[in-house]
C-alpha cells in the first residue's frame, strides 16, 4: 500500500460554541508523520472537538490548522483527503460493504478496475471477503466496525480520525480490535488520530497521548510519561489504574507527614529542605508487603480485599480527608459507574494498595504495608501542579520495582 | 411477547362487560359514519332498473356493473386528464420537497429557519387569495387552458407540504452518515443524491400519497385553469352530478371511479411507511 503520511499541526486552535462556551481554548499540538496520537479527556473536554476542526466538520474560532504543509483552516472537509471512523460507524445504509468502501474512492473520480482492487485489497486485510455484497443492516457489530475502519484504509488517506470506534464493540471485542489496531497501524504507517474517553484505551494505543480537560491541554507525552510524570493531579489521578491515591500531606524536617504516618523522603531530594502543605500521591503499585528494605512501613487496617487471581488490592482508610477537588473529580467522573460512590458518607481517604495474592493476611485487624518512598508524588494543593523533584518524579531504576 | 395460553388474567371482575359495552358502542359509531359509503357502493353496483329512492338501503339483486359502463365514456378523458397532470404534480413536486428538506435539515445555511418558516407560511394561503392573480399570471404566460399550467400550480402549492414532510424525515437522520459522506469527498448534490434520496422511500410515500390526493381531488384550479378537453376528472364529475335531472346510480359509480386511484396509490405506497431504510446504519 503505498503511504504519503502526513503531519498535523494545531496552531492557537480555539473554538467557541455559539452561546459563548468555550470547548477548545488555545490548543497547540504537532502531529509527526505516521505517529498514532490519542486524544482523551473526561467528557465535554472537548477532544471530539478538536477530532472534528481537524476533518473541517467543525469550523475553528481562532488558530491554524495544517495537513503536512498545507493550511487546511478554511477548507472543505471533502478537499481535505482525510478519512474519518464515526463512533456510530455511520455506514451507508443502502449500499452493500462494496460500494460503503468504494464511495470515497468514486467520489474523487477514482477509475472502476482501481477502486474494485483497493477494495478487494482491503477487504481481504480484514476478513470481510464474503461480506461484499452485503448490506450493513446483516452484519453484526464488530462487522459493522471493520467494514468502517475499511471504508477508511481504501481511501489511503493522508490522516486518519478515529472518534471512539470501539466504544460500541462489548468489552472483550473491544481488547481483541484493540491489538489489532496497533498492529494495522504498523502496517499502514498512516498518521491517526483517536479520541476516547477510556484511559486504558489512550495508554494502549498511543505512541503518544494529548490528555485535554476543559478544552486545554494538560499534557502530550508518550504514555510511560504520563504515567511517571503527570505535570498535574489531574493528569495524575485521570492516568492509571486502579488510580493514583491522594492525601493532604504536610512536608517538613525531610519527612512527609501524613494521617499519623511519618515517612522520611529519600536523601537528595529537593524538598527535603521544604517546610510545605502539599497533596501527596501514591500508586497503588507503590506498596508492597510488610518489611521490604528502604521503605517505609505503614500499619493499616484493610477495610476491603478484592482478590484479583495473581494479586489482590486492599482498600484501607486512612485518618485524613478526601482529596476532593475539581481536578479529582473531573479525572474520576469518566471511569465506571463503579467508582461511583455508594456510600455517601465517605469523607475519609481511601487508598488502594497492589499487594501480592501470596501474602498472608490477617483475618481481622490491622495490616502492615510497605510503601517505597521513591515512588511518591507531590502536588500544590492549590494549583494542582505537580512539585518537581527528585523524590517526586521515580528515578529510572524505580522501573523494575 | 404474548403470554403463554393459560395464563392467570389479571384485570378487574367488570372487565368483560366494560369491553363488550366499549365495542358495541365504537361499532355503532363505526356503521354511522359508513352509511354514505354503504349508500354509495350498493346503488353503483345495482342494475339501472333497480335504482330508486325507495329502495335506496337495500342490497342489490345482482351485482351489475352496467352504471359503470354508462358513465366511462363520459368520465374516460377527465380520467386521463387527471391522470396526466397529478402523476408528475406529485413526483417533482417531492423531488423538489425532498431538494428543500434535506438542505434545510442537513446542509444548513445561516437563516435556514427564517427561510423553513417562510416556506411553512405558503401552507396557510387560502386558494381563493392567489385565484385572480393565479389567473392573469396564467394567462399572460400562455400557460393557461393546457395541464402544463395546473402541474405548475400543484408543484408549488405542494412545496410547503412536501418541504415539511422531507425536513422532518431527514431531521430525524444521524448527523454522522452526513458528515461521513463529507468526509469521503460527497458534496451538496452527492450527499443528496447518494446518501440521502435512498433512505428516503418512507418520506417519499407520504408525500406523493398526500400530494397525488390533493391533486387528483382538486376542483377548483382544474375549472378555472383548463379549457373543455382539459377538464380533470373532478370537473367531469361535476358534469355528471351536477345535472338537472340526477341518475344518481350514474353520480355514484362515477364517484366510485374517481376516487379508486387515490386508494390504489395509498395502497401500493402505504407499504413504504414501515420500512425501516436506515438498519444497519448505526452501531450494533
Amino acid at each position: 500500500m503505498i503511504v504519503k503520511p502526513s503531519g498535523i499541526r494545531l496552531e492557537g486552535v480555539g473554538k467557541r460554541f455559539r452561546g459563548g462556551v468555550d470547548a477548545v481554548r488555545d490548543l497547540d499540538l504537532a502531529v509527526t508523520p505516521g505517529e498514532f496520537i490519542v486524544l482523551v479527556g473526561p467528557s465535554g473536554c472537548g477532544k471530539s472537538t478538536v477530532l472534528r476542526m481537524i476533518a473541517g466538520l467543525e469550523e475553528v474560532t481562532s488558530g491554524r490548522i495544517f495537513l503536512g504543509d498545507d493550511d487546511v483552516t478554511s477548507e472543505l472537509p471533502q478537499r481535505r483527503d482525510v478519512a474519518m471512523v464515526f463512533q456510530s460507524y455511520a455506514l451507508y445504509p443502502r449500499m452493500t460493504v462494496r460500494k460503503n468502501m468504494a464511495f470515497g474512492l468514486r467520489m474523487r473520480g477514482t477509475p472502476r478496475p482501481e477502486r474494485d482492487r483497493r477494495v478487494a485489497e482491503v477487504a481481504g486485510t480484514l476478513g470481510l471477503d464474503h461480506l461484499l455484497d452485503r448490506r450493513p443492516a446483516a452484519l453484526s457489530g464488530g462487522q459493522r466496525q471493520r467494514v468502517a475502519m475499511g471504508r477508511a484504509i481504501v481511501r489511503e488517506p493522508r490522516v486518519f480520525l478515529m472518534d471512539e470506534p470501539l466504544s460500541n464493540l462489548d468489552a472483550k471485542l473491544r481488547v481483541t480490535v484493540r491489538a489489532q489496531l496497533t498492529q494495522l497501524h504498523q502496517r499502514l504507517g498512516v498518521t491517526t488520530v483517536y479520541v476516547t474517553h477510556d484511559q486504558v484505551e489512550a495508554m494502549t494505543l498511543g505512541q503518544r497521548v494529548a490528555v485535554l480537560r476543559d478544552g486545554r491541554l494538560q499534557q502530550f507525552d508518550t504514555p510511560r510519561a504520563l504515567f511517571r510524570a503527570p505535570v498535574n493531579l489531574f493528569v495524575a489521578a485521570f492516568i492509571g489504574s486502579p488510580a493514583m491515591n491522594f492525601a493532604p500531606a504536610q512536608i517538613a524536617g525531610g519527612e512527609v507527614r501524613f494521617a499519623g504516618h511519618a515517612v522520611a523522603l529519600p536523601s537528595g531530594s529537593p524538598l527535603a529542605a521544604a517546610d510545605r502543605r502539599v497533596t501527596l500521591g501514591v500508586r497503588p503499585t507503590a506498596f508492597g508487603p510488610a518489611g521490604v528494605a528502604g521503605w517505609a512501613q505503614l500499619a493499616v487496617t484493610p477495610a476491603v480485599v478484592e482478590e484479583l487471581g495473581d494479586e489482590r488490592y486492599v482498600l484501607f482508610d486512612l485518618d485524613a480527608p478526601r482529596v476532593d477537588t475539581d481536578a479529582t473529580r473531573a479525572a474520576v467522573s469518566t471511569r465506571s459507574s463503579d467508582d461511583a460512590l455508594l456510600l455517601p458518607d465517605e469523607t475519609r481517604a481511601r487508598f488502594t494498595a497492589r499487594l501480592p495474592a501470596d501474602l498472608a493476611l490477617p483475618a481481622s485487624g490491622p495490616l502492615t504495608v510497605s510503601m517505597d518512598p521513591h515512588r511518591l508524588y507531590f502536588f500544590d494543593p492549590d494549583t494542582g501542579a505537580a512539585l518537581r523533584g527528585g523524590g517526586s518524579e521515580p528515578p529510572a531504576s524505580a522501573g523494575a520495582a | 411477547m404474548t403470554a403463554p395460553r393459560g395464563d392467570v388474567r389479571i384485570r378487574s371482575r367488570w372487565a368483560p362487560y366494560v369491553l363488550t359495552a366499549r365495542y358495541l358502542a365504537l361499532f355503532a359509531l363505526a356503521c354511522f359514519f359508513l352509511m354514505p359509503v354503504y349508500a354509495l357502493l350498493v346503488t353503483a353496483l345495482k342494475s339501472p332498473a333497480e335504482v330508486s329512492v325507495v329502495r335506496m338501503w337495500q342490497w342489490p339483486h345482482a351485482l351489475s356493473l352496467d352504471n359503470f359502463r354508462i358513465v366511462w365514456p363520459k368520465l374516460r378523458d377527465g380520467f386521463g386528464n387527471s391522470v396526466a397532470m397529478a402523476l408528475p404534480a406529485s413526483v417533482i413536486s417531492s423531488l423538489l420537497g425532498a431538494a428543500n428538506g434535506f438542505v434545510l435539515a442537513k446542509w444548513r445555511f445561516p437563516g435556514a429557519d427564517f427561510v423553513f418558516a417562510l416556506i411553512l407560511f405558503g401552507m396557510f394561503i387560502p386558494y381563493q387569495a392567489v385565484l385572480i392573480p393565479m389567473f392573469q399570471t396564467m394567462s399572460y404566460t400562455g400557460l393557461r387552458g393546457g395541464l402544463a399550467g395546473l402541474v405548475l400550480v400543484h408543484v408549488i402549492y405542494g412545496l410547503p407540504i412536501t418541504t415539511l414532510i422531507f425536513r422532518s424525515y431527514f431531521a430525524g437522520v444521524s448527523e454522522e452518515l452526513i458528515e461521513a459522506a463529507k468526509v469521503d469527498g460527497a458534496g451538496l448534490l452527492a450527499s443528496f443524491a447518494f446518501i440521502a434520496l435512498p433512505i428516503a422511500p418512507p418520506a417519499f410515500a407520504v408525500a406523493m400519497i398526500w400530494q397525488f390526493t390533493s391533486a387528483w381531488n382538486d376542483f377548483l384550479f382544474g375549472v378555472l385553469l383548463t379549457t373543455k378537453d382539459r377538464w380533470p376528472i373532478t370537473v367531469a364529475l361535476n358534469n355528471i352530478a351536477g345535472s338537472q335531472a340526477v341518475p344518481f346510480n350514474e353520480a355514484m359509480a362515477s364517484a366510485l371511479l374517481a376516487c379508486l386511484p387515490t386508494l390504489l396509490v395509498y395502497i401500493l405506497l402505504g407499504r413504504f411507511f414501515l420500512r425501516g431504510l436506515m438498519a444497519g446504519a448505526l452501531k450494533g
